[in-house]
This record gives structure tokens, sequence and C-alpha cells, in this order.
């Protein structure tokens, strides 16, 4: 057993499942000698060779395409995509192809592809380097969307990425890749892509999160219990298609819901989720449902980002709201 | 420093249906050209049929191929049953002879996801609408091929506007690199729906583009089936031996409109249509089959009525397919519906009432 980071625990999701199966093959800009800007294929090239884990031109529908035709046609490609704000050419070819390829032929061909990628901001990247994609890839139908919080997480939830007969959007937040270590067994053991993750029980306030907030509403989770609120947190881990049954168990306990997230507010995932509580569990509500989320600008450079993502302070504040209104 | 680069032009049928002496055996070669012919004529008759359907509200909007029936037989029939097809939406008439069957092709334009369930190409690709996405399918898929030392060859078309298209140049670059099993075919019909080819690209021939990404282009006379197949033939030969891929600009002219949504009087000169016509491929084979006593008029009679018979058949089977229950919209996203989509499943069903076809 060994204590890794978020990144290692990628690394080494990607080592052992391409260990167990021949037809995993890596593709994605610097990935191979490299080893990724990030360094999620450290080593990968030199143990399983240049042809399974590929260092690809400059271009990125061009590498969403090809994966697709890969696992069309047997293979079940992890395709890396540098940084978020380079993932929206892949979108014509995840939309239009990966997630309806299965449909369209009435699964006479299947798309078994990872589509993986760094999100969100706060590691004082460039422009262009810290956007939070998730609804867009999240209203696709056909696509499967999964963000990680924690190094066993990762781990588990790309080996089940991976081995899923479907496509996978896998959003790594950057600024976990190495905030904590945590043990992670490599013993192949996948996590469920259908789950969420109670990463803290509490009977107050349910918050629902995902990807790098996790961090901070693990945070308030602290600072609220001193005050005496015990948040229960909910890591939904796969967005689409997404665990409600949890949740709701959860709101309809706490009887209070917050939603945060980092992507911007309108139409960000949150919404979603705010809609399914509100239809469904109205009557267990004690407060509205609210969301902590990034707001509806431009994602700022470096500078002015601590501003931008949701705050522990914003997230106390929120649930302390939440307390108040009953 | 600096190169050279020189795109050679192949044309062995000329449209008078005289045939080169470069041509060699192929020439001679009743039996195959006969199926040339048959082939073409198949796609023709099948072409009419659908555009008659869809004129009379029986099916959904139809790609013609009018006029460019050579380039789809003369590929397919240098490809072997163990190669890849990745077409794209006008190329019904490859995809014939790759053992899609005509009520399969109505059935996906008729509006019905069972047409892209081939029965028999298992492996080759639906047609592909979003222009000049599907060469990168083919360059994957021919990567495949060459990692697990399979001898099999990826085939992808694509047309005179989708080689405009950014998804193609990355797929062409990557299969460059990679040297892959690949063969990207150009139908130039000269038309992006109203955009001509020449507002299309300044290059001088579509299949230089084959030359920035490091692989051979050519051109040939895309209405001259032997040379689309001689072609077609050496490439995918070329690709199955470790040569890498090609590109090959087939010229052609898009007779009809670009779908049977379009109008092209809108846009183009009645007088380069029929100028065209006088280019175009079924006429001239069948012109040399005549005259070296290959056929004769009994036997084009014949075909005429034989391929006329099948077509309605197929016609009839496709107009007699019950419509899906609507339940099929579901089946199919994953392979196992998510828990959480159940509910959205079942309100389909209660509004759809009882199997959910009779709103279908």
């Amino acid at each position: 057993m060994a204590e890794v980071t978020l990144v290692e625990a990628i690394d080494m999701a990607l080592a052992h499942e391409m260990a167990r199966d021949a037809s995993v093959v890596l593709l994605g800009e610097d990935i191979g000698v490299n080893g990724g800007v990030f360094r999620a294929t450290n080593g990968l090239q030199k143990r399983y060779g240049a042809e399974r884990v590929l260092d690809t031109p400059l271009a990125e529908g061009g590498i969403a395409g090809v994966a697709i035709g890969m696992a069309a046609t047997g293979l079940k490609p992890v395709a890396e995509i540098q940084f978020s704000g380079f993932i929206y050419p892949t979108i014509d070819q995840m939309i239009n192809h990966a997630a309806r390829l299965r449909n369209r032929t009435r699964a006479r061909l299947t798309c078994p592809m990872v589509l993986r990628s760094p999100c969100g901001a706060g590691i004082h990247a460039p422009e262009h380097h810290s956007e939070s994609p998730e609804a867009l890839f999240a209203h696709m139908p056909g696509l499967r969307v999964v963000a990680p919080t924690t190094p066993a997480r990762a781990y588990g939830l790309l080996l089940a990425a991976i081995r899923d007969p479907d496509p996978v959007v896998f959003l790594e937040p950057t600024r976990l890749y190495r905030l904590f270590r945590e043990e992670v067994v490599d013993d192949g053991s996948a996590l469920p892509l259908d789950t969420c993750f109670v990463s803290r029980e509490g009977r107050d306030v349910t918050v629902v999160t995902w990807g790098a907030s996790h961090a901070e509403v693990m945070s308030a989770a602290e600072a609220a219990a001193e005050q005496g609120i015990e948040i229960e947190v909910i890591d939904l881990a796969t967005l689409k298609p997404y665990d409600v049954d949890t949740i709701l168990a959860s709101v309809g306990k706490t009887g209070r819901c917050v939603i945060v997230h980092e992507a911007p507010r309108t139409a960000g995932f949150g919404a979603e989720i705010a809609a399914e509580v509100s239809e469904r569990a109205l009557y267990s509500l004690l407060a509205p449902v609210t969301r902590v989320t990034g707001y509806d600008v431009v994602v700022p450079l470096s500078r002015l980002e601590k501003h931008y993502m949701p705050s522990v302070e914003r997230i106390v504040d929120a649930v302390q709201k939440a307390m108040e209104a009953a | 420093m600096g190169v050279d680069f020189h795109i050679d032009y192949l044309q062995l049928l000329s449209p008078d249906g005289r045939v080169s002496e470069v041509a060699g055996d192929v020439a001679q070669d009743r039996e195959r050209l006969v199926a040339f012919h048959r082939a073409m004529t198949r796609a023709r008759l099948f072409d009419s049929k659908a555009i008659a359907l869809q004129r009379t509200g029986k099916l959904g909007t139809f790609a013609s191929a009018l006029g460019q029936e050579a380039i789809g037989v003369g590929v397919a029939a240098a490809m072997r049953a163990e190669d890849l097809l990745v077409p794209s939406y006008r190329d019904h008439a490859a995809q014939f002879l790759r053992g899609v069957t005509m009520v399969e092709i109505l059935l996906y334009w008729g509006g019905d996801e069972r047409g892209s369930d081939f029965a028999v190409p298992r492996s080759d690709f639906p047609i592909c609408v979003p222009v000049g996405t599907q060469i990168a399918h083919a360059t994957g898929a021919a990567y495949a091929f060459k990692l697990r030392r399979e001898p099999r060859v990826a085939v992808s078309f694509i047309g005179d506007g989708g080689a405009n298209n950014g998804g193609f140049y990355e797929a062409l670059n990557m299969a460059g690199v990679w040297r892959a099993p690949l063969v990207v075919v150009i139908n130039n019909n000269g038309w992006a729906i109203s955009t001509p080819r020449t507002l299309g690209s300044a290059a001088e021939t579509l299949a230089q583009k084959a030359i920035a990404a490091g692989i051979e282009g050519r051109q040939v006379d895309g209405n001259d089936v032997l040379a689309v197949h001689r072609a077609a033939g050496e490439a995918i030969e070329k690709a199955r031996n470790g040569g890498g891929p090609t590109v090959i600009e087939a010229l052609s002219y898009r007779l009809g409109d670009h779908t049977t949504a379009d109008d092209a009087s809108r846009y183009r000169d009645p007088e380069s249509v029929r100028a065209a016509w006088e280019r175009e491929p079924i006429a001239r084979l069948r012109a040399y089959l005549l005259e070296r006593g290959h056929w004769s008029k009994e036997q084009e009679s014949a075909l005429l009525k034989e391929c006329g018979e099948e077509v309605e058949s197929a016609a009839s089977a496709y107009l007699s397919e019950p419509p899906q229950s609507c339940e099929a919209m579901f089946e199919h996203l994953f392979a196992t519906l998510p828990r959480t989509m159940r509910r959205q499943c079942e309100t389909a069903m209660r509004f759809a009432g009882g199997t959910g076809s009779e709103h279908g």
C-alpha cells in the first residue's frame, strides 16, 4: 500500500488497466516520453511502448475522433485532453459520434472510450486552463460524466470508466492533483459509476458537490461543525447519469440542500439537481434549495481566481442561511 | 530546401467509351466489367426510387448519388470483406457492394435507426452526416488494425466540401504520422450544396492536400469506374502492405440536387449540368461493353428489369416494416439503461400507449 496523490492514482489506474487489458491504449499530447504535462501518464510509454501510449499531433478534435474509430474497432482508448480550455473542439466528436454510436447502430457498434481532462481553476494557470465544462458534457445524452475528488476515488472511478462499455468524460480537478495524499490499494477494484459517495454524514444540511469544490466543502463542514451545524457532504462523483436517490434520501433526512460547484451558475449542473430536489423532495424541505457556484463570468486569470471559486466562507454562509430559514 | 510535388490524373475509360491502352487486362475482363455495370445500374435505379418515395411522402430527406456511381462501385469492389468502410452520406453505391441492403438504406433515410444495424458488414460505420468528422474514425480504426497486425484497411469517403473541413486535415495528418492503413476517397462532385468547388478551396487539386500530411495524393476520373477501381486497388493494397495512407480525389459531378431538400436550379446553370451528363459513368461503360460485344440491348433490358424488381421489392419491404416501439429510444443509449433513467422511459411508454408504436 502506498500513499499517493490524486494524479499518481490516475497513473496507477492507467498502468493497472494497461497491464490487465491489452486493448487499452492511451493517446494525447505529450503523454508519452514526457508523461503528460501533469505527469498523469508518467512512465507508461516506457512500460507499455509507444504503440500503446501515443504522443499525438496537436489536434484535440482529431484525438477524440480517432479514439472513436479505435473504440468502435475493438480498442479501449483513453484520450487525454491537455487542458480543459482545449476540450471544446472534442464536443463535435463526442456529441455527434461517441455519445450516439451505440444508439444509432442499435448496438452494432459501440464506443468504449474515456476522454480525460484536467479541469477547474486554482493553480495560477494561464488563460484557457481553468475551465469547468462538465455541464456541457452532462447535457449530452449517451455520455457518462465523472469527476473524482480523492486519490482513492480517482483510482476506482477511472478503472470503472475504462471498463465501462460506453464513452465516459473523466474530468480531473487540477487543483486536487497534488493537494493531499491518501492510501490507495492498487488491487484493480473499480468503484461504481451510478452511486454518489457520502463523504461525511450529518443531520442538518445536505451539501452536494463534485470535483475540486469537494475540498472546500469538507473544510466548510469542519467549520460548520464548530458552530454546531452538521453537514452531510455528498460527492456526486458521476454527474451523468447521477444518483438522485442518495441525494433525495439525504435531503429527506436533513430538510436542507445546498449545491456547490465551481462552474458558472446559470445552467450549471447544480440547477439540474436543484430542480430535481424541488420536484421530488419539496415536502421534506425546511429551507430553499440554494447554490454556491462560480459566477456567470469568464473565469478570471490567476490574480482574481480565488474570488471566483466557491470559498469555504461562501459555503458556510449558505449553510448558515439554510439553518436560519428553519 | 523546398520540394516539388506532382499530382497525377488517371483515366482509363473516356466519356465516349474508349479504353486507354494502359488499362491492361481489365479491359478484356468481361465478367468484372459487367459486374461494375450491374452495380452502377442497381445504385442508379435505387436512387430514382428513393427520390420517388421522398416525393410521395414515403421517405425522409435523401441524398442522391446520381452520376457518382463509379466512385462507390470502383472503390468498394477493390476492398476485401474484412476491410472497413467509413462512409459519408452519399455512398450507398459502395455500401451495397459491401452488403448493406436497400431496405437498410431506406430505413435509415426513412427515420429508423435499424437501418444502420447492417446485417452483413457488421464492422462498417454507419452513414455520417456531420461533414468531415468521419475521416478521424477511419484513421483510428486503421490504427487499431495496425496495432493488432491485422491486414485490414480502412476506407473513407468525403466530399469536396468536406475536404475543406478541419476534421479532414487533422485526421489525414495523424494518419500520415502513424502510416495508418487508410485510404481516403474525395468524391469531388463540384458542389457543396450551393458552394462550387472554386469557392471551397483555392488549391488546384484537392488531392494535393494529402501532400501537406506527408501522404500520397492522386486524381482519377471519378466517372471512370476502371480508373477508380485501379487507383483504389493500388492504394488499398499499398496500405495493407504497410505503405501507409493515400488520398484519391475522384472528379465527378453531382447531377442531382444536394438532397431531396435542395433545389439546385436556384444556383447552377442548367447548361453545366447538361454538359456533365455527357461525362456520366454508366453510359460510357455500357458503350464500351456494347461496342466490344460484351453486352447486348436484350441483356440491358433484362438487367433494368431485374434491378427494377429488386428496388420495388426493397421499397415494399421498407414500407411494410412497422416502427420500433418508443422504448427503443432508451434501449441502446447505454449498454444498460441507468436506473435513474427508468422513470423517463416509463413516462414515454405511458404516453405512447401500449407498445409505443401506435404514436410512433
